[in-house]
């Protein structure tokens, strides 16, 4: 009961920023809410590793939380025109 | 009893997600959703995290319990940093503020900012 609710909240919250990655008037929206995507992902990824009790689903979620932060930095990046390092 | 503390965790975790989403649907600019939607869904989902290491039991399963406070001190520390860096990015851009915001501070700093830079 608890995952079936669960997951048809975070597929609210993903379709809500989905909503937003196609409407969002500004490039950095867009950016904005694919990283609020992959956190809420992340979310997914706990609660499918508590019911199945497998643990490496969490190691899928952090490395989804990884890749989202070194690519939400390099879009900011980019928006700002200046390179990665600067 | 920790099956019971780690629903109302995870339940109190989602209800921080769906209001942060629905944050990010309806409010006016880029900023507003920015502050809404980053602050609530990092602080529902390290919930989530949390409600989950306690449901599976913290000293029931070391590989879980592990990967969760990796996976928290990950998301506290990277999710406001990408905001910060995103909303620096959108207002050097060029992204308006909405237009009944009272307030912009950061546009004298952002002028004196451009000035030196250009100077130098």
């Amino acid at each position: 009961m608890l995952f079936t609710i669960a997951y048809v909240v975070l597929i609210a919250c993903c379709i809500m920023c989905l909503y937003r990655v196609s409407r969002g008037p500004t490039a950095p929206d867009r950016a904005m809410a694919i990283d609020i995507l992959g956190i809420v992902v992340v979310c997914f990824a706990a609660l499918l590793s508590l019911k199945t009790g497998q643990a490496f689903y969490l190691d899928i979620g952090i490395t989804w939380a990884i890749l989202s932060f070194i690519g939400t930095i390099a879009l900011a990046k980019h928006l700002e025109g200046k390179g990665f390092d600067e | 009893m920790s099956d019971i503390i780690g629903k109302v965790f995870v339940a109190i975790g989602l209800a921080f997600n769906i209001l942060g989403c629905i944050g990010l649907i309806r409010l006016p600019d880029m900023y507003n959703r920015l502050q809404a939607a980053t602050k609530c869904v990092t602080m529902g989902t390290c919930m989530v995290l949390l409600g989950v290491m306690i449901k599976a039991g913290i000293g029931h399963s070391a590989e879980l319990t592990t990967r969760c406070v990796l996976c928290m001190v990950f998301i506290l520390i990277t999710a406001p940093t990408a905001a910060h860096a995103l909303a620096h990015g959108a207002y050097s851009s060029g992204v308006k503020l909405w237009e009944k915001s009272v307030v912009n501070r950061y546009e004298e700093d952002f002028k004196s900012e451009s000035t030196k830079q250009e100077a130098e």
